[in-house]
């Protein structure tokens, strides 16, 4: 056995490493270690200048161990892997040694950090005499791409790859795809319709050959790897045969029992959130809906309540409506994935101070999104409960956001849509708008200018976060009215605000289910329950998940520009992935010695994968290695050290604790 | 016990999780002891209890092991695996008079940087507290926990 001949560089990172750790040492350090023929440092590592140094001295040197003391190894392992590539010597004699995110950046004393420094390099020379070479493999990469989500993101990313000729299923849970921009009526700052521009998007998506929808569908399953997941889609029963259905509307004109009631006494309006106004037990979720085929509300509906009824199936001239329908559960091929499930509005009364839910006219910013839209409850009226157009509104920010009982974050759209908000008040009544605002938050092309304009238009602006509203008067004007309490903090004054209807700008949140879905497709969640993406600037729609994409508000808010130019960009990765046309798969995984193994089958079961078969004939185990994901549980199990982890042997991992613990006493 | 003992700790992390979310740690700059060196594993499931024998044998002081929080493990159930194991291996710890403050196990997912912060910095004072473990003169001297060197070892190029 010929010795290893190792080559050792210490990054500076500018002054992110040597600011803190005495670079110098840890390079001494490093030479006097075994089987190192050379170690040296260099201010940034992963230029190329650094990475031709390292391919200059493989080739000069004859090293065949190289070591990189820097960053994490999930930032750079790629980087300089290519490097040995490009030397000619296999990637996976690279060992990283994280003194970075793991020191200099985590720790106040320079001295500590560089003993710190100098154990991690040990450790990774000590691992670094083990490390073998190792070959990747290959996998076919299926062009089909799963979409979860059918938001403007996911109809974006959808379109995008579709039109590239490749096949798309575009998975949506609700009836209808269109998401939240479909209940809007107009957009910030520009205020062109929502409607105008989503529709044909979504007609497109319809009738797309390359596109298969499916509605009112969800992801149960997930098997697999990149290129080649397995996914499981459970088709909810609408109850409605969209093959036969035309979207006539007969069935819902005879339809007797209510969804959403007609508003009783004294109310004249309903404000509940994204109803198209009362609708009936079969529906359809909005007018531009695609697929344009209604479906049953099992609550609501008579037949399923007492086994009677089926007026629509009577009044159905096409035959489509069948009570008796279940659910369907269809697997599917697809190489990629992009999610882009969205988000939900917060529940504006956790906040009881703002009367939601008991005070009239105190309605959420979606409610009155709803509102606005020619399709909703009121046809575009704002309208009071009474029917009557309110005089004034207060529009109150942040609700939910920038606020540490619920939401650290800013939700970055509510500033822009409370001054839509404030703009169609006024074009549509005239009343009297007071603003209250924490700080304004106009950063985009044209937002400031829209800001601007708000101001001309004479719409109240109050800077202070709104207190509360009551409707208990305390001045004879504030008589049957809401009064909003606020501390304005440009006049030093606490002030009561009369007004006839309230909108709360509610925070954006992560979806409830996101949790769940996190874990089916092993996706990170950051604290506040976005999805984390695999690098915050320069990789935003890849995932930890290799073939796992995220695209638009499931990853954090954003308004409908940012979320459009994410999902093109998840599509683009993904046609870049098609286009390659094969998966590299590291050559890392499970090996099993044969004659070590006993055949006691301990290590079958162990496998989540399924990934070992045991031979009956030989009475041994064996590792499928398409099937093995390299965990290593396996490992850890043998009872007779049977299997090898490639790249995680045992030897590399004891001798790595060895290194970094080489200066503990005795 | 000397006043200005500082503990050597060994951190066990799985690549996808707590790895990540040490990582996490240092882009948020957050500040914790520096006694702790952190190996990587792709998975929790992936610590063979020999690994945390190993480490009291080279002299370190506690032993940290930390996955993905149950039901979020990358591979599935691998965390669960590791469960089982280190129960198991609590008990034998305690049978070697090994305290029980000097390991743990965490799940610390990719978001719990400070999470990573705080286990350290407690785990560490509390170390601190016990002393030194000078297990790797006592398994010597008496012979126990003496776990089984991988066979390449005895050519390895480490054996000056």
């Amino acid at each position: 056995m010929t010795n290893p001949r190792i080559g050792v560089y210490v990054c500076h990172c500018g002054t992110n490493i040597a600011g803190k750790v005495k670079v110098t040492d840890v390079v001494e350090h490093a030479k006097k270690q075994p089987n190192v023929v050379l170690a040296k440092e260099y201010k940034f590592m992963c230029s190329e200048p650094g990475q031709a140094m390292i391919v200059e001295d493989i080739k000069k040197e004859k090293l065949d161990r190289i070591i990189v003391a820097a960053c994490s190894p999930l930032m750079h392992e790629k980087t300089f892997r290519k490097a040995l590539e490009k030397a000619g010597i296999n990637k996976y004699l690279f060992q990283m040694a994280n003194i970075r995110e793991h020191c200099s950046w985590v720790h106040e004393d320079g001295a500590a950090a560089t003993e710190k420094a100098k154990a991690l390099v040990t450790g990774a020379i000590y691992r670094a005499q083990y490390v073998e070479a190792l070959n990747d493999r290959e996998a076919p990469m299926n062009p089909a791409t799963l979409i979860v989500g059918g938001g403007i993101a996911g109809i974006q990313a959808a379109l995008d790859i579709a039109d590239s000729g490749r096949q798309v299923y575009l998975v949506e849970k609700e009836p209808s795809i269109g998401g939240h921009m479909a209940q809007f009526d107009k957009t910030f700052p520009t205020l062109d319709c929502a409607a105008c521009i989503l529709t044909p998007k979504m007609v497109s998506i319809g009738q797309h050959p390359n596109i298969t929808l499916l509605s009112y569908s969800e992801v149960e399953k997930i098997d697999g790897y990149v290129g080649n997941f397995k996914v499981g889609v459970r088709m909810k029963a609408r109850y409605v045969d969209p093959k036969k259905c035309n979207g006539c509307g007969d069935c819902w004109q005879k339809c007797p029992a209510w969804r959403v009631e007609k508003p009783k006494g004294d109310k004249k309006v309903v404000h509940n959130a994204l109803t198209l106004g009362p609708t009936k037990a079969i529906y359809m979720p909005t007018l531009q809906s695609v697929p344009n085929v209604p479906v049953i509300d099992k609550k609501s509906c008579i037949y399923f309540k007492n086994g009677k009824c089926k007026i629509c199936v009577k009044a159905c001239q096409k035959d489509a409506i069948n009570h008796e329908m279940t659910d369907v559960v269809m697997d599917i091929d697809v190489g990629n994935i992009i999610v882009t499930t969205g988000f939900k509005t917060f529940d504006v009364s956790k906040m009881p101070q703002y009367g939601y839910g008991k005070l009239p006219n105190v309605i959420s910013s979606i409610e009155f999104e709803r509102m606005n839209c020619s399709s909703g409850a009121t046809g575009g009226q704002v309208l009071c409960q009474n029917g009557e157009a309110p005089k004034s509104i207060a529009i109150l920010h942040c609700i939910g956001s920038r606020d540490k009982e619920h939401h650290e974050y800013c939700s970055r759209v509510c500033c822009m849509y409370a001054l839509k908000f404030a703009h169609l008040v006024k074009e549509k009544t005239g009343a009297q708008v007071y603003d209250f605002y924490i700080d304004m938050r106009a950063a985009g092309k044209g937002y400031e200018e829209f800001y601007n304009r708000l101001l001309e238009e004479g719409v109240r602006f109050i800077r202070g976060k709104a207190a509360s509203v009551t409707d208990y008067a305390v001045f004879p004007e504030e008589e049957g009215k809401l009064i909003v309490r606020c501390e304005d903090t440009l006049v030093g004054k606490v002030r009561r605000i009369p007004v006839d209807m309230v909108v709360l700008c509610s925070a954006l949140e992560a979806n409830a289910d996101a949790p769940e879905f996190a874990r089916l497709l092993k996706l990170c969640q950051g604290k506040e329950g976005w999805f984390t993406e695999k690098h915050p600037k320069l990789a935003p729609v890849s995932t930890a998940s290799d073939g796992i994409y995220i695209a638009g508000c499931c990853q954090g808010p954003k308004d409908i520009p940012d979320t459009v130019a994410q999902a093109s960009a998840a599509a683009a990765q993904v046609l870049t992935a098609i286009a390659k046309g094969k998966v590299q798969i590291e050559g890392v995984g499970a090996e099993i010695i044969e004659e070590k193994c006993t055949g006691c089958k301990i290590c079958n079961d162990m496998c989540p994968y399924k990934a070992i078969e045991f031979d009956a004939v030989k009475h041994k185990s064996k590792v499928n290695d398409a099937l093995c994901k390299a965990c290593g549980t396996c490992v850890a199990a043998c009872p007779c050290g049977a299997i090898k982890a490639k790249h995680f042997t045992d030897e590399q991992i004891m001798h790595e604790i060895e290194g970094v613990l080489y200066d503990a006493k005795l | 016990m000397t006043q200005n003992f500082e503990p050597k700790i060994l951190g066990i992390f799985c690549n996808w999780c707590s790895y990540t979310g040490a990582d996490l740690a240092g882009t948020s700059r957050m500040k914790y002891a520096p006694n702790m060196r952190i190996v990587r594993v792709m998975c929790s499931g992936r610590v063979d209890p020999q690994f945390i024998l190993k480490a009291y044998k080279e002299g370190a002081d506690g032993v940290l092991v930390a996955g993905c929080h149950p039901g979020d493990c990358h591979y599935i159930e691998g965390n669960f695996k590791t469960i089982g194991r280190m129960q198991i291996l609590e008990k034998m710890l305690a049978q070697f008079g090994i305290e029980k403050e000097r390991f743990r196990l965490e799940w610390i997912s990719a978001a719990e940087g400070d999470r990573v912060m705080h286990v350290v910095n407690e785990m560490t004072t509390q170390v601190k507290k016990l002393g030194p473990l000078n297990w790797k003169e006592v398994s010597r001297s008496k012979d126990i926990g003496h776990c089984e060197e991988p066979k390449a070892t005895k050519q390895s190029p480490l054996n000056k």
